[in-house]
């Protein structure tokens, strides 16, 4: 009886230590990698490590984000002016995912849910999540994701409790997609055109990269695309704004190299096509995501676009985009209204 | 020494807890472990998850259960993904051997795989068919080499078995039931339907060619040896996808697809339509898509048997109108309808139709078919049979020699 137990414990175990810990060729801890200075949840970049934000960010159930880029030392991207920046093997792009306690108030803290990295290692892009320890401590390389439950409150004062996915490696690939290669989607010169805090104060990114040497051939700023931020009417008409949202929130997967390719649906900032753009689209494998309605944009019709439909959804069945979202992005569904609305 | 085993008995216990509540973890990591080459075996049992499970990127892999209903992955309650199961960017992968229940969205998708077989699969929706149902049952698209055998799919509020986009497809020995389209082959070259059953959807079997599509120009299809039957489920796709047209009483359509070849199958007591053959543009939706050929051509349905019940057809849908307008009192429904909406290319300048592109129509079991003429508001509705009395030459499809 007891051998029987005692082997019993040490099979279980060791399946178990099995399963869960066949290791990736990644580091465990996220401070094993030293990008952060002193503490890793203070998030202060150590040297060669840059800040830097989009113009208009994918939208990820209300959390903020915190990126970084560590080139490898003395290497540089070349400009160009239309797709992500082709960044040399050796890059590493970081993001850090958080909720502050209050929207409202900074000083009252926050809590960090898992840092990104996409690694260009020779072989391509790698993608690498970790984890926060709900003791904020460090964070450790998960494959298999995650759900978390968190709580916030918000900019209005609300109290907000809500699951919290973080995705497994698949996942990752599900967005980080161009033709079944992983790539990265957000640092186009276009969404770095923009200003951000620097230490030393305010600047243009793109300035700020070249005159760290981590940019080559940037033309004059003036003449360099830049992406509208998509709440400030003042940065670009709602075409524009309506266009850079759908741009990094839906065209990872829906252009013409993205998983989302099947649908026939581009919502690239670069499509032309008003029929591949949705307007009196038909869907093609919707199934009840079409809520009934006929085309994924309906001109002037809003309340019979399919397209607003499933982004005012949290059913799974029916929601777009079908990962990293829980919650509706209230702001940008009025934006998108506001958009059909007006076409005509 | 009783408190030893008690504690070893505590670990253990708590252990089996820990596993059991993981097991979406456990399964996402078997799969995304899984060394090219390798087998992952599901236990027996009921194994209920939250979110999509998925495989990517892999060569050579073969997840198999212990048998349909055996092995039961569900996915009642899922909240993350819309997918049961998924695999993308992959060669030659098996699914087999299990049953994947109540997923949010599509049942099984793969996507951009090359050579993928399900073999002994289940999908199902439980509980009667419903709009809230995932769309697809097994749901290949853009893939090489689909090979669908032994399958069942129940449930689907779009297509139990569907193959989208891809090259190279065979499905036999498959069931599908309480689906609103039974089997559909969309926008799909080369494949061949046989040895199936599909009885109680909305439709059949349905073989599609759709506009701004990826994949255009579907074609050289074969359906044979299949039993369609008794297939008057009342359509309850959600409003807006294509089946949802498809009207209720459908043995099998073929929508704007070209090189159809239909043999030595029974349709029976589909009480609408127990064939159509028609254009995209009798769907009245919009085409821009330029590189689109709305036309169904190069059709023949030869060596079938047609049986339906004596009275009117459906009460819901379209047709029943057409043929309440055509029919004369006492006239039974034809089991082979056409809509009559033809390429004027298609004809050479007599007005004779081009050879290879014809509508043959031949050699069935209680042969009636009707021409409707829908192209010029019904005026020639013809019930002769004589202009399609014709031999196409037989199909060959790359997947005949399998």
């Amino acid at each position: 009886m007891r051998t029987y137990l005692v082997w019993g414990l040490f099979l279980s175990t060791s399946w178990l230590i099995l399963v869960s810990w066949r290791t990736v060729s990644a580091p465990e801890k996220l401070s094993d990698y030293g990008f952060f200075k002193g503490n890793s949840a203070n998030q202060q970049p150590a040297d060669g490590v840059v800040p830097y934000a989009l113009n208009t960010p994918l939208f990820s159930d209300y959390a903020e984000k915190l990126r970084f880029i560590k080139l490898p030392s003395g290497q540089s991207v070349a400009y160009n002016d239309t797709a992500v920046l082709n960044f040399p093997v050796g890059t590493t792009l970081i993001k850090t995912f958080y909720y502050p306690n209050d929207f409202r108030d900074p000083t009252k803290g926050r809590r960090l849910l898992e840092t990104r990295l996409l690694i260009h290692q020779p072989e391509g892009w790698k993608a690498f999540d970790y984890v926060w320890n709900d003791e904020q401590t460090d964070a450790l390389l998960e494959v298999a994701g995650d759900t978390k439950t968190i709580s916030y409150v918000d900019a209005r004062g609300a109290t907000h409790q809500q699951n919290y996915t973080i995705p497994n490696l698949n996942q990752c690939k599900g967005c980080h997609n161009r033709n079944e290669v992983m790539m990265p989607i957000g640092p186009s010169v276009r969404q770095l055109n923009g200003d951000l805090a620097y230490g030393a104060g305010k600047e243009n990114q793109l300035t700020h990269w070249q005159q760290a040497g981590m940019i080559t051939g940037l033309p004059a700023l003036a003449n360099c695309p830049k992406t509208p931020i998509w709440n400030k009417p003042e940065t670009g008409s709602l075409n524009d704004r309506a266009r850079a949202w759908l741009d990094i929130n839906c065209a990872h997967c829906h252009n013409p190299s993205g998983p989302a390719m099947t649908s026939g649906l581009n919502l690239s900032i670069s499509e032309t096509d008003p029929t591949a753009l949705g307007i009196l689209k038909t869907p093609v494998a919707a199934g009840r995501g079409s809520g009934g309605y006929t085309f994924d944009i309906v001109p002037g019709k809003p309340e019979e676009s399919i397209l607003i439909y499933r982004i005012n959804s949290t059913d799974p069945g029916e929601m777009m985009p079908e990962l990293g979202r829980k919650t509706i992005h209230a702001e940008s569904v009025e934006l998108l209204r506001d958009w059909i609305k007006a076409m005509h | 020494m009783k408190s030893y085993l008690l504690f070893l008995t505590t670990c253990l216990i708590s252990q089996l807890a820990w596993a059991q509540a993981d097991v979406q973890k456990r399964y996402q990591t078997k799969l995304i472990m899984a060394d090219n080459g390798s087998t992952v075996d599901l236990d027996a049992g009921t194994f209920t998850f939250t979110g999509t499970l998925s495989l990517e990127d892999k060569k050579r892999i073969i997840i198999r259960g212990k048998g349909i209903d055996k092995t039961i992955l569900s996915f009642k309650g899922q909240t993350d993904g819309a997918e049961g199961l998924r695999v993308s960017n992959a060669e030659e992968i098996v699914i087999e051997n299990l049953t994947v229940q109540d997923s949010k969205g599509d049942g099984v998708k793969t996507m951009k795989v090359k050579g993928i077989t399900f073999r002994n699969v289940k999908v199902e929706w439980t509980g009667p068919p419903k709009a809230e149902n995932g769309g697809y049952g097994l749901y290949p698209v853009q893939c090489d080499n689909v090979v669908i055998d032994g399958c069942t799919a129940i449930g689907a509020s779009d297509a139990g078995i569907y193959v989208g986009q891809s090259r190279g497809i065979v499905v036999k020995n498959s069931k599908a039931y309480h689906n609103v389209a039974g089997i559909e082959i969309e926008n799909s070259r080369n494949a061949d339907v046989f040895d199936n059953e599909a009885y109680d959807n909305t439709g059949g079997i349905l073989v599609f060619d759709l506009p701004d599509l990826v994949q255009k120009q579907g074609g050289n299809v074969r359906v044979f040896n299949n039993y369609v039957h008794d297939n008057n489920l009342p359509n309850f796709a959600p409003a807006g996808n294509i089946v949802a047209g498809v009207s209720d009483g459908t043995g099998l359509m073929i929508l704007a697809a070209n090189g159809v070849e239909v043999f030595n199958n029974r349709f029976i007591r589909n009480q609408t339509l127990g064939t159509g053959i028609i254009s995209y543009l009798l769907t009245e939706r919009p085409i821009t898509d330029k590189a689109y050929y709305p036309f169904a051509t190069a059709i023949s349905i030869h060596d079938n048997v047609y049986e339906r019940n004596p009275g009117p057809a459906s009460s819901r849908g379209r047709y029943n109108q057409i043929f309440d307008k055509i029919l004369k009192a006492g006239q039974s429904v034809p089991h082979i309808i056409y809509d009559g909406i033809a390429d004027p290319g298609t004809f050479d300048k007599d007005g004779n139709p081009l050879p290879g592109k014809r509508i043959c129509i031949r050699n069935n079991k209680n042969q009636s078919l009707v021409n409707l003429d829908a192209g010029r508001q019904f005026k020639n509705v013809s019930f002769n049979a004589t202009p399609f009395d014709c031999q196409l030459e037989p199909l060959k499809t790359t997947t005949s020699a399998r």
